[in-house]
């Protein structure tokens, strides 16, 4: 058990180094300060300017910025949506794959354009590898960009700063971030085993039974990989995404792959810290995350390490609960990964969320809920800090004092958005269409797991497509061709759309606001927001406004398991 | 601005970036993972003395006799199909897939368990009277079924409960197969990330090999 937890307090002090690094590396490259790279991407930039007639220089407003991002987002969905429908007719489709239903490829199509990469089908046996690599590994890199770069626009909004060029900042997140580390990571993850080629499955005897063939799916999916945990897609080459052996070899790979997936939510707090000048205040923030994180991953781990007590009675002794693991990983890097994947809003798995015990179930669906325990692709910390301004507002209502956030007022506006973004939009995308599926569970619902669980089944799967993670409680019957899956494809569309442009066109518009305020001197009456008190109030400001909501679901799903658990029926 | 200018500005970096991220990168993947590390951009495939392929080092193939340390249940049978009866196809595309069985579902105790019914469609075998008359002492890697199904190890302590029974059946000496054991046993990354595993095909190819 001890060999577990000494796991993952190293992969925590790794992530703890790494991000003072890489954060000052964004910072460096979104400040225009010189970076090693420069020399060979300075004319790489400049000629993606040139072909697609960007002026660099042009600053764009809060609502030019917003327009930017989702005409641009709209042209590459109908780009993907066309490959998908049309892989029948293209090449590189060794396993000869037709075109897929409509409603899959629209499903899957806005789950990747969201960043999300909810999964409606398996891999192998949906899209062939152009559709693959040309199409989806497309918005693996897309996705991401315009995740980091509506981060940027808001930390520039927060700081005074005019909010900046979407397609400078798009073009720069890819060139300068994901496309350096995404082609070492590739060589690295090739080197310790993941396979990448062009091949078809490959159809062998098995040893025991020569009568019966063994058929092994592969495809080019190291360079897939990388991206898909880097941008916090997650949406695997496989249907059984990094459980797969192929996606995810060994422990080394398994370490890439959660450093990936962390390292730039994590990164961007100190970004944040290095860009307002005020590295403090990002260390309490990333602090406070870190403690729930840790704290998450505990509940989580020790869940996973007791066992399912039903099995361990049959068993005779307690032993890790290991339906839906792969042995390699264990119960700590499954737990782990899982915590990661779900608060990061990556999505990617290496053990079967579904076959979680309910301690697991508890705090995969919270990270969904909260949104903030690293959250996603820059919208995470977008959203950690507009929980700032929120908890600005509460202690400032509380002590009598004008709220104001890095001197600058807060005042109806940053009030409205903020609320409405953090309390409204979130609970409306999960709770109101996982309503109406729980009304008609037989028509809609396509439970799989009975009882407590079968609730959040549903539940989770519309907070993941809203909280755009992607990562499922994987039973529900949502792909074709089963009849559900014609309703769960388009209704999650909903929380897809819902939750992901919908806050982005609000965090920039808030952006714009506070950018544009005439800043307020900082005097002894100013309550100074990077201390450990307000840290505290702000925890306390996210549990109760972020949690509560949904309280209900939790006590109905995973806590009411728990106890059906022990209860030992 | 101009609504047309913003559209055409979408179009053409939406093209620009797909030629750079989704055509130049992954060939370029390509050609240099097939070029430095073939082995492993293959898929690390096994071959037999003759140079035919006979699986992969990393996917798992079903073993469930007495003559072969039995691997983990699946719930795809290791991507298997009898090739004259293969209706669905897992031969064409290769699949995987998990129970996505809840703990507190029934359906995973009677997997355990077994379950006798009237109709024979409805009755299941049950791994745990398996392994009861192979006289295994259960361990949890063999009672519950791995993430993709196509897991290729087994807990050290799940082979180490095998040893007695293909002793017997193979007339080999329990310590020659502890010795196999340690010798097909995937070790943590640098001795400490992920869990040991031993790698059952690897093992049984190495078993024929001996008799």
């Amino acid at each position: 058990m001890m060999q577990g937890w000494i796991q993952i307090g190293l992969t925590l002090i790794i992530i703890l180094a790494i991000t003072p690094i890489f954060g000052g590396y964004i910072a460096r490259v979104y400040l225009g300060q010189r970076t090693f790279l420069d020399r060979v991407l300075n004319p790489v930039d400049r000629l993606i300017f040139s072909l697609s007639s960007v002026q660099p220089q042009a600053q764009m407003t809060g609502w030019q910025y917003a327009r930017a991002i989702l005409f641009s987002n709209l042209a590459m969905a109908i780009l993907l949506f066309l490959m998908l429908m049309l892989q029948g007719f293209l090449p590189l489709n060794p396993t000869g794959l037709g075109a897929p239903s409509w409603d899959t490829a629209l499903h899957t199509t806005i789950s990747f354009m969201t960043n999300t990469n909810q999964q409606h089908y398996s891999g192998e046996t949906t899209y062939s590898y152009f559709s693959q690599m040309l199409g989806l590994g497309f918005m693996f890199f897309t996705s991401a960009g315009t995740g980091i770069a509506v981060a940027i626009a808001f930390i520039r909004g927060l700081t005074g700063r005019p909010l900046g060029n979407f397609y400078v900042d798009l073009t720069q997140a890819i060139t300068r971030i994901l496309l350096p580390i995404s082609i070492v990571g590739s060589i690295v993850l090739v080197a310790a085993g993941t396979p990448e080629t062009l091949a078809g499955a490959i159809v062998v005897p098995t040893l025991e039974n020569p009568n019966i063939s063994q058929s092994i799916a592969i495809g080019p999916i190291a360079h897939f990989e990388i991206i898909k945990e880097l941008g916090e897609n997650g949406g695997g080459f496989f249907a059984i995404n990094s459980a797969h052996p192929f996606e995810n070899p060994n422990g080394l790979t398994n370490l890439i792959q959660i450093l990936a997936m962390i390292s730039m939510p994590t990164s961007l707090i100190y970004t944040y810290g290095v860009i307002a000048d005020n590295r403090k205040q990002a260390w309490l923030v990333f602090g406070m995350v870190f403690i729930i994180y840790v704290a998450f991953i505990i509940v989580t781990a020790v869940g996973e390490y007791q066992g399912n007590p039903l099995v361990n009675s049959i068993l005779g002794s307690s032993q890790p609960n290991l339906e839906g693991k792969e042995v390699r990983f264990g119960w700590a890097q499954s737990a782990l990964y899982a915590v990661t994947t779900t608060g990061t809003m990556c999505g990617a798995v290496n053990a079967m969320l579904d076959s979680f015990m309910p301690a697991g179930g508890f705090i995969l669906l919270s990270n969904l809920f909260l949104q903030i325990i690293w959250g996603g692709q820059g919208t995470g910390t977008a959203y950690l800090f507009s929980y700032l301004i929120l908890a600005v507002f509460v202690t400032g209502l509380m002590v009598g004092r004008t709220p104001e956030f890095l001197g600058r007022k807060i005042e109806k506006n940053e009030v409205v958005l903020t609320s409405f973004l953090l309390l409204l939009v979130h609970p409306i995308c999960v709770l109101f269409p996982g309503a109406i599926t729980l009304a008609f569970p037989e028509q809609l619902g396509g439970i799989s797991n009975p009882g407590f669980h079968g609730l959040a089944q549903v539940v989770y799967e519309y907070a993941s497509a809203a909280a755009n993670n992607g990562s499922g409680f994987e039973g529900l019957a949502d792909s074709q061709p089963v009849p559900t899956a014609l309703w769960w494809n388009l209704s999650t569309c909903f929380s897809l759309l819902g939750g992901r442009y919908v806050p982005i066109v609000a965090l920039l518009l808030l952006a714009e606001g506070m950018s544009q305020k005439q800043p307020v001197p900082f005097t002894t009456g100013t309550l100074r927001t990077d201390t450990v008190l307000f840290t505290s109030v702000t925890a306390g400001v996210i549990l109760i406004m972020g949690a509560l909501t949904f309280f209900p679901v939790l006590a109905l799903g995973p806590i009411a398991e728990g106890f059906q658990l022990l209860r030992g029926a | 601005m101009n609504p047309v200018r913003e559209i055409v500005r979408a179009i053409r970096s939406t093209l620009v970036l797909w030629l750079l991220v989704a055509v130049i990168y992954p060939f370029a993947m390509l050609a240099i993972s097939q070029i430095a590390f073939p082995y492993q951009a293959n898929g690390s495939l096994i071959k037999n003395a003759q140079g035919q392929v006979i699986g992969s080092a990393l996917i798992g193939q079903p073993f469930t006799s007495d003559r072969y340390f039995n691997s983990r249940p699946s719930s795809t049978s290791y991507s298997t199909a009898d090739p004259k009866k293969d209706e669905t196809g897992v031969l064409k595309t290769g699949v995987s897939g998990a129970s996505n069985l809840a703990p507190s579902n029934r359906a995973l105790l009677d997997r355990i368990n077994g379950k006798t019914d009237p109709d024979p469609k409805q009755a299941i075998a049950g791994d745990l009277p398996r392994l009861k008359q192979a006289g295994i002492q259960p361990t949890a890697d063999l009672l519950y079924t791995s993430g993709s199904s196509l897991d290729p190890h087994i807990t050290p302590e799940a082979a180490t409960a095998q040893i007695q029974r293909i002793a017997q059946a193979r007339k080999l000496s329990p310590d020659r197969l502890q010795t196999l054991i340690a010798q097909n046993t995937d070790d943590r990354s640098f001795g400490i990330f992920g869990e040991p595993g031993v790698n059952v095909l690897k093992l049984n190819l190495a078993l024929d090999a001996l008799s």
